[in-house]
């Protein structure tokens, strides 16, 4: 998931697909789906007062938009943010540059009027 | 254009839900990248300390990996710099906008079974492989 070349050969599914990267979501998925819910058998996490879950239900253009351009940035370079930071160590310059220019565009948003409205409805204590 | 590994791949997926996992038990909290990096500046002060700590192991991961098999990972990244610099601003905007990407979204939305989740994760991979084909065709590939 780290390795660019291998996140494009994922998403050309059109010639030379690779499935891997399937299967590093779904064994992610399995164990997560199962210890999400072990882990909710306790009231309370291990250190913290509560589980922090998203509150925000409503499917708005905001989740639309923002991920056609998240996904349009993984396609045109195979990093997304997880792998971006990972390869911090390992992948030299260019990444420098990807890691940069990500969290440039983060600020971009962050430092935007509209962070304040997401931050209002984003986080709901269960 | 790279070589099928589903066995590295699952458990480096497996890996990935561990961590997940951990983090919801042990601090109750969501394991996106995207948000954790942008909240380790912008939270509450309280807020700040587990984000800097995840990130800080994120960034680890490659050397662990390195001491564990004497290698250092592979990686390829072929995208001329212009395009780097536009993915990586992509990448960045849209995973705030769309508050996640694949670890938010993808494995711990997925797996919480979140509607907004699912819809989030079926536009970026769509949007991704559109991205691919269209590079492909316009670099006559």
């Amino acid at each position: 998931m780290v390795n660019p070349a291998k996140v494009l050969a994922f998403l050309d599914i059109f010639s030379n697909w690779d499935p891997s990267l399937a299967f590093v979501m779904g064994a992610a998925l399995t164990i997560t789906a199962i210890g999400y819910r072990l882990a909710w058998r306790r009231p309370t996490p291990v250190f913290a007062e509560r589980f922090e879950l998203p509150g925000n239900r409503s499917l708005d253009t905001k989740l639309a938009v923002g991920a056609v351009l998240f996904g349009a940035g993984w396609g045109l370079v195979g990093l997304c943010p997880g792998p971006a930071l990972a390869a911090l160590t390992i992948g030299g310059p260019p990444a420098w540059v990807f890691l940069a220019a990500m969290t440039a565009g983060a600020l971009m948003f962050d430092l935007s009027p509209l962070a304040k409205l997401a931050r209002k409805s984003s986080v709901a204590a269960t | 254009m790279t070589e099928f590994t589903p066995v590295s791949a699952a458990a480096g997926g497996a890996l990935i839900g561990l961590s997940a996992v951990l983090l919801m038990a042990f601090n109750g909290r969501i394991a996106g990248i995207s948000g954790t990096l942008s909240g380790a500046v912008f939270a509450e002060r309280g807020d700040r300390s587990w984000r800097a700590m995840f990130l800080i192991g994120l960034v680890s991961g490659p050397t662990i990996y390195m001491l564990f098999t004497g290698h250092r990972p592979p990686f390829e990244m072929t995208a001329p710099l212009p395009l780097i610099v536009i993915g990586g601003v992509l990448v960045g905007f849209g995973t705030r906008l769309g508050s996640g990407c694949t670890s938010g979204h993808g494995v711990c939305g997925l797996s919480r079974l979140s509607l907004r989740s699912m819809v989030a994760v079926a536009v970026f991979m769509s949007a991704g492989a559109a991205t691919v084909a269209l590079a492909k065709l316009a670099t006559g590939g």
